[in-house]
């Protein structure tokens, strides 16, 4: 028998594999980019379910306040992507599409042999992940310090690297 | 409660619903839309494993953290690479960008 | 636990409900006799110049790309924060130097003269 939690989720899953075929099959690039709003918005409600409270609301934080208004001013900078008539796909887009099928089924029998692929309980509790303790493990130099800073040199080389590219050279000051 | 098998078989059909837009589409911001999809299929996976397995560690959430960090960064990068060379060569068509083949 | 997401369900629903119905009735109560002073494209006033989808500047991007880097430092900075009194000062050393090294990025979008609105 199928409870309200599950259905949630089935509802969910299928409201966002049906966005997620829109951003990969729209002709125009703006209805694609909001579709994909709309998508990582199902996958906030998953991490949800899954007991991740910080991280759903992270979700809705970077990905649809700040990479999902990147790409959509990145598709308006772009002009002609936006009036674009041509066919979206490439010709031999059967291919890609032959192969996702036989990678799905290929994962789905991989996963349906792992031991704990009906594991039916959480163990993480009610409250969610205790962010505090996350907090911790990032600072300790026994834990995660070396990620968190590495992280953070990874964010600055984005960051010189994207302005660089993306500041006019040719009519600019400099 | 749910099964973990939903929430894996879930991720499994959104990464391939974004391996096939990264494979077939032509616009290269289509085909990093679906690059974003790919990385929220693992997101979900990592999430899936530590809450059903692990959630007294706290390795799955930090790299979930560092996971987002290279979606950033990916983005950022990704993109105005794109608008650089739409600037110069006015496509985002990836099969027009072939300055390169011999 | 289910009681608050219960919760967030309903306002979801209700922020979704409202602004659609809003619209709904708009359209359903309105009078309809369009001229073609009415349905022309209004914009402060002034007559339309060229097309509609416009390519504006690159500055927007690259507003947009500060603003995510530093909202992407919000995840491993919140939980750092959550955890403040709990750390010594090494930890504060630590978000220190992880603050440092990006403020470098935003000194450089800065001398590069990509936040000047020129």
């Amino acid at each position: 028998m199928i409870t309200g939690l599950q259905a949630f989720f089935l509802v969910n899953a299928l409201i966002t594999l049906f966005a997620a075929v829109k951003v990969v099959s729209s002709r125009k690039l703006v209805h694609a980019a909001l579709w994909l709003v709309l998508a990582l918005m199902g996958v906030a409600a998953t991490f949800a379910m899954l007991g991740s409270r910080f991280f759903s609301v992270i979700q809705v934080f970077v990905y649809i306040g700040a990479i999902a208004t990147l790409i959509i001013v990145a598709v308006m900078l772009t002009r002609n992507s936006m009036e674009d008539v041509g066919p979206q796909v490439n010709r031999g887009w059967w291919l890609p599409l032959v192969v996702v099928v036989l990678l799905f089924v290929g994962l789905v029998v991989v996963l349906s042999g792992w031991g704990d692929f009906g594991l039916s309980t959480r163990t993480v509790g009610a409250e969610g992940e205790n962010v505090m303790e996350l907090g911790k493990a990032l600072v300790d130099p026994n834990g995660f310090v070396l990620p968190f800073e590495i992280a953070s040199a990874l964010l600055l080389g984005a960051m010189v690297a994207a302005i660089y590219l993306a500041t006019d050279r040719k009519e600019g000051k400099r | 409660m749910i099964p973990i098998s939903w929430f894996l078989i879930f991720s499994a059909a959104l990464f391939c619903i974004g391996l096939f837009g990264v494979l077939a589409r032509k616009n290269t911001i289509g085909m990093l839309m679906g690059v974003e999809l790919m990385l929220n299929a693992v997101n979900i996976n990592l999430l899936a494993f530590w809450a059903y397995r692990y959630a007294g560690q706290m390795n799955g959430l930090v790299f979930v953290a560092i996971v987002f960090a290279a979606a950033a960064a990916e983005a950022a990068v990704g993109l105005a690479l794109i608008i650089s060379v739409y600037r110069r060569r006015t496509t985002v068509m990836a099969d027009e960008l072939n300055l390169m083949k011999g | 636990m289910l009681d608050d997401w219960l919760y967030l369900g309903i306002f979801t629903v209700i922020s979704l409900f409202l602004p659609a119905a809003a619209i709904t009735i708009a359209a359903l109560l309105s009078p309809k006799k369009p001229d073609p002073l009415k349905t022309s494209i209004y914009e402060c006033g002034m007559e339309t110049v060229g097309e509609t989808w416009i390519q504006f500047k690159p500055q927007y991007y690259v507003y947009a790309l500060v603003y995510l880097v530093f909202d992407v430092e919000t995840i491993f900075l919140y939980p750092w924060a959550v955890a403040y009194n709990q750390v010594g000062l090494f930890a504060v050393v630590e978000a220190l130097l992880f603050i440092a090294i990006l403020l470098g990025g935003l000194l450089y979008a800065w001398r590069k003269g990509a936040l000047e609105w020129a």
